[in-house]
């Protein structure tokens, strides 16, 4: 459809971006959502074409663009994207147009600001996956966070601005320690380009030291435990649309972090410190998995969730070189199907979790509260509402025939082959998850009508059922048939395993 | 032949997806899952005739690749040989007969459709868990029947008591799959392939037949054992072997079609069915099968004693699954594994004909579950009872009934495991014995209390009582038909007569019936009944028509002699507060703690707000500094220099 030299990622970054712009200039509410709608509409359908016209075949960048941006210092706009970022880009581009029909009636107050802050956010996003300079990458990286910080200030619930400075300077700190890394590797590699960038070699100590820093900026956005707790809050106080965001696609770039930095740059520091990387993630899976069951509050509930979800894509990133050291050869399969697992578990908890957050969001838009105790006996009064919401809460109790299986039972089944006992921990998760996603279900969903507010509940409109309908499908096709979300992943999953097979120290 | 499979599993996920998801009548709902399953079943019966009868090789084919990662394709596909075939008939007919049921049960309930989707559901999860040829796929319908007991048991979702029964259910059986999970991936890493054909070929050949893991420190184990041990959690989750049986009792707050269909009939045998046909791993591993006769005797003996204290009626017939359930573990657990699904078919029938039975009573006496309240009802409801009393013979092994056939075989086998001298068979081998008269006692104390002896219900309830309509009495007389036949029907071809062929796989030490010598069926009723087994069921049930009929008045006294032994039955052993002391509370208070200490104490109070009120700190003092004196500043450069000059000096 589009010729070799089409720029077509510019576009998925630019045409949300200036979009917002305009939707902020054309400014009426009433405006508004309907040119936000299309904008991100034709934002989706334009990157439609990167995986029909992704080439499974290589592991090579496609849909590169590359222009010299600041000469002095080397920098370059550089874009591309390969088997990891597609899939995260198509996610970004549905997810947009799913919170956008979301926020349609809801947000009342300085709607076309919301609606921008949301394209322009995605566009940001979409730069995150596919810039290939580290500098531009780290200039998305930074401002992404202004839109996100924005939502929750501005749109957000009544302790918003403990919240975003909790956000803000978590994710700020972490990511300044990324910025002298990069300067580093810059200086060893003369360039910025990142794929300059994994064909270092690197001594032992710095490698060390660049896993570190770059450890601490993406476990805050993952993000792995102990550095969780602003999540939560975030959560909490986030519009609806804003949690889906959160939770859908800006955790992802921690997980994203690791494959593109941390994993092939510093294979040696990798190798040498997984063990920390492995025990924060069991540690989330089943720490926060206790302390998600005893939540009273639905949106800490599924944030608890997602941090014990994203564990397992941590645990499937990382546990490669354990599986090597175990079955005492470079085996090569159990590491694809546990890098495989963790891509698979980020693209589903990107649904899965979206959905849970639009599902409180229904409840929160008709009774104004988020805390389980208030309700009681919703399917009585909204049934069609119950049906989305227990299938979701299913998918994130990891049932098969749903994405939520998929990622879950990947990573399992491999690190068996690391160990019985890093299984056996991950495995949990299927009594845990189920505990504290169907008990909520029970609580909120089952019993009989409990008070006079839920009495007076109307079902899911047809803007609701469009949303959560679409959301549905997504879950259920990949949980009936993954392949093709696995197929365009393969070889950039072979190549980061060259990488990582490897040593790098100089 | 695909398309036949393909149609018979889509079938009833067709008829379920149109009455669940579009707002059709009671009659299209009905309409279009019966049609659906009893397709189901007529393709099955046409499946079973090809495979089995017509002697052609086992079907084993892709449908479709469900994922490939790892150089590992993971498939959707079918495997149909004479033990998934069989086991597709008796789930698609039970089925059948429990759909058309539910026109009468459900007759009156707002969620009519609603239910008919979930049975359908119910019939597709359980086909595609049968006819899996992968143990992805087995998974896949391990989960989804789950999903729908789930579903199901909180059908009535505004009852307290059911949302608390399903969600129970759900997680005990949760942790009977995570043991799953594990067995499977031992399976994956150490077979390196999910395919059945593919691993039982490699198992066939002794792979990784001496293979040791070290879980634990010090302590080697055989990787088969382990893999079988881990397996078999699943089938204890499912089939509510010890301990995890908690689930089955409270699953009767579901409506009672389905604990015929699923908590009785089909899905807890699902354990059964996976043992067996995972039998050449289990074959490889002597410890793992006593393992598993242990925890089949515990359940067949524990779980019926039970069910003499029981006054619901279902929870009797629970129990008595159960304990039934039980039997079929010690089957596998001897390595007779034909006799287990012998005796899982007869039972299908003859347990579902008692739970729709009891459901017939329940309906004619306004609901009451009470056996307390009820009494001469065979006067009033002369087919049910009737088929009741088909099914109770049955139930206890009366000679020529269906039970009969297969309890003999697998008392039979736990005694054959005895004398060869494999570890738990004497205690099994006991426990199914005096099982046999434990369970004549209790199926004919409900029988009695139930349709015999006083009329203790209320006036009003006595008025109405009559015999239900045909849609609730026909299946029973349609189940009650196999319940007294198939069992010297198939018999001979079930164990003597290599039905299963290659799709069951004992080693040649282990044979029970193979090398046993028939003699046709009269011979063995002749010889079943010179046996003790047919002894103590006789005596059993002469021992409830004492107690029961002849002086009532008796079980209140025994129960008050031995208080202690009554109390403990009543409670169950005290699993369900033991559990929910330990587990549910104990995650609770694991929760709250890591919470509040953790999260709220350590990180947020110590770290983050400990870094800033650290950096609150630091700027206080740094503050000081600025005290906006020229003076002041002059002093400090001048101090600076010195410092600065020093270092210079001194280098």
């Amino acid at each position: 459809m589009f010729g070799e030299s089409f720029p077509l990622l510019s576009l998925l970054i630019w045409l949300p971006i200036l979009g917002g712009i305009w939707v902020i200039i054309a400014g009426t509410n009433d405006q508004a959502r309907p040119i936000a709608l299309i904008i991100s509409l034709v934002t989706f359908l334009l990157s439609l074409p990167l995986y029909l016209e992704f080439d499974i075949t290589t592991a090579t960048m496609q849909f590169s663009e590359q222009f010299s941006w600041i000469p002095t210092f080397g920098i370059y706009y550089h874009l591309g994207i390969d088997g990891f970022s597609m899939p995260l880009i198509l996610l970004t581009t549905f997810m947009t147009v799913l919170v956008i029909i979301a926020g349609w009636e809801v947000i009342q107050y300085k709607v076309a600001q919301y609606m921008a802050a949301f394209l322009i956010m995605e566009g940001l996003m979409v730069g995150v996956f596919s810039a290939l300079d580290a500098m531009l990458f780290y200039v998305f990286w930074e401002a992404m966070l202004v839109p996100m910080f924005i939502i929750i200030g501005v749109w957000g619930g009544s302790r918003r601005i403990y919240a975003t400075m909790k956000f803000f300077l978590y994710t700020f700190l972490g990511s300044v320690l990324m910025l002298i890394s990069l300067l580093y590797l810059h200086y060893q590699a003369q360039s910025f380009a990142i794929l300059d960038f994994h064909a270092l070699r690197i001594p032992m100590t710095a490698q060390i030291l660049i896993f570190l820093s770059f450890l601490v900026a993406f476990a805050v956005k993952v993000p792995m435990w102990p550095v969780h707790t602003w999540l939560p809050d975030a959560h909490v106080e986030a519009p609806t649309g804003g949690s889906v965001i959160l939770a859908a696609i800006m955790l992802k770039m921690g997980g994203y972090g690791f494959l593109r930095f941390s994993l092939p740059i510093t294979p040696d520091a990798s190798r040498e410190l997984d063990w920390l990387i492995i025990g924060l993630s069991l540690i989330a899976i089943l720490y926060i998995a206790f302390v998600a069951i005893v939540q009273q509050d639905m949106k800490k509930l599924i944030a608890y969730s997602s941090i014990s979800h994203m564990g397992f894509a941590t645990l499937g990133f990382f546990i490669a070189f354990r599986i090597f050291d175990h079955t005492g050869s470079m085996d090569m399969n159990g590491g694809a199907m546990a890098i495989e697992g963790g891509m698979v578990q980020m693209i589903s908890h990107g649904f899965i979790s979206g959905a849970l957050f639009l599902c409180v969001g229904v409840l929160y838009d008709r009774l104004h509260s988020r805390q389980i105790a208030d309700y009681g006996g919703v399917v009585n009064t909204m049934p069609r509402f119950a049906m989305y919401a227990v299938l979701f809460a299913m998918a994130n109790s990891g049932l098969p025939a749903t994405s939520g299986f998929v990622g879950e039972f990947l990573v399992i089944i491999s690190s068996f082959k690391a160990s019985f006992w890093i299984a056996f921990f991950a495995a949990t998760i299927l009594i845990l998850g189920a505990a504290y996603t169907l008990w909520m279900v029970k609580r909120v969903i089952f019993g009989s009508v409990a008070n006079e507010g839920v009495a007076a509940l109307k079902d899911i409109n047809l803007r609701e059922t469009v949303v959560l309908a679409s959301l549905a499908v997504a879950v259920l096709f990949f949980g009936l048939y993954p392949a093709p979300m696995l197929d365009v992943m393969h070889q950039s999953v072979q190549n980061l395993l060259q990488h990582i097979a490897q040593s790098k120290v100089l | 032949m695909q398309n036949i499979l393909l149609a018979i599993v889509l079938a009833p996920l067709f008829g379920a997806i149109i009455a669940g998801l579009f707002p059709v009548s009671r009659c299209v709902a009905h309409s279009v899952t019966i049609v659906g399953v009893g397709l189901s079943f007529v393709l099955s019966l046409y499946v079973f005739k090809y495979i089995v009868m017509g002697g052609h090789e086992p079907y084993n084919q892709t449908v479709y690749i469900w994922l490939s990662s790892g150089g590992l394709n993971i498939q959707v596909g079918f495997l149909i040989d004479s033990l998934s075939a069989l086991m597709m008939v008796v789930v698609t007919f039970v089925s059948w007969m429990v759909h058309i049921y539910t026109i009468g049960y459900m007759h009156d309930d707002p969620g009519y459709q609603r239910f008919f989707s979930y049975i359908s559901l119910f019939t597709f999860s359980m086909l595609m868990l049968v006819m899996a040829n992968n143990f992805m796929q087995l998974f896949f319908g391990w989960e989804a029947v789950g999903l729908v007991s789930y579903l199901l048991i909180g059908f009535w979702y505004t009852r307290e008591s059911a949302i608390f029964a399903n969600l129970k259910a759900f997680l005990v059986n949760r942790v009977g799959d995570f043991g799953f999970l594990l067995g499977i991936a031992g399976v994956l890493m150490y077979f390196g392939s999910l395919d059945y054909a593919q691993v039982f070929d490699l198992a066939h050949q002794g792979h990784q037949q001496n293979t040791l893991v070290e879980i634990i420190p010090g302590y080697q184990w055989s990787i088969i054992t382990v893999i079988c041990l881990l397996l078999f959690m699943g089938a204890m989750g499912k089939s509510a072997q010890f301990p995890l049986h908690v689930w089955l009792p409270d699953s009767m707050e579901g409506p009672t079609p389905i604990s015929a269909l699923i908590h009785a009939a089909t899905m807890v045998t699902a354990g059964i069915f996976m043992v067996a046909r995972m039998s050449p791993l289990y074959e490889m591993s002597e410890t793992a099968l006593s393992v598993i006769l242990v925890i089949g005797a515990i359940t067949a003996f524990f779980m019926g004693l039970l069910g003499l204290v029981q006054n619901d009626i279902k929870r009797v017939v629970a129990y008595s699954t159960l304990s039934q359930l039980g039997y079929m573990t010690v089957a596998l657990g001897a390595s007779a594994y034909a006799a287990g699904m012998f005796h899982l078919m007869t039972h299908a029938f003859f347990k579902a004909l008692l739970f729709l039975g009891a459901g017939s009573v329940i309906i004619a006496m306004h609901h009451d579950q009470d056996i307390r309240n009820m009494g001469g009802l065979k006067k009033y409801m002369p087919i049910t009872y009737w088929t009741a009393l088909i099914g109770s013979l049955a139930l206890i092994g009366f000679p020529g009934f269906a039970g009969f056939f297969s309890k003999d075989a697998i008392i039979e086998a736990a005694h054959h495991a005895y004398q060869a001298g494999r570890g738990g068979a004497g205690f099994a081998y006991y426990s199914v014995l005096i099982g046999v008269f434990i369970t004549a006692l209790y199926s004919f104390r409900m029988f009695f209390l139930v349709f015999h002896g006083k009329e203790r219900m209320d006036e009003h309830t006595r008025k109405h009582l009559h015999e239900t309509p045909a849609v609730i009495t026909l299946p029973l007389i349609l189940l009650a038909i196999p319940s007294v036949f198939i069992g010297w029907l198939t018999i001979k071809p079930l164990l003597f007569n290599d039905f299963f062929g290659n799709a069951i796989w004992v080693t040649e030490a282990h044979q029970i019936f193979e090398a046993a010598e028939y003699h046709g069926v009269l011979a063995f009723i002749e010889h079943g009944m010179m046996q003790l087994p047919f002894w103590l069921a006789m005596a059993g049930l002469a021992t409830a028509y004492f107690l029961y009929l002849v002086k009532p008045e008796l079980p209140s006294v025994i129960a008050q002699r031995f208080q202690i032994v009554y109390r403990i039955l009543v409670n169950k052993y005290g699993f369900d507060e033991f559990y929910q002391a330990i587990f549910a509370g104990g995650t609770r208070d694991i929760g709250n703690n890591l919470w509040k200490t953790g999260d709220l104490k350590l990180i947020d109070g110590m770290m983050v707000n400990g870094t800033a009120a650290v950096v609150g700190f630091l700027s206080s003092v740094v503050r000081h500094l600025q005290t906006g004196y020229l003076y002041h500043y002059a002093f400090t450069m001048m101090l600076g220099l010195a410092v600065l000059l020093g270092v210079f000096v001194l280098n």
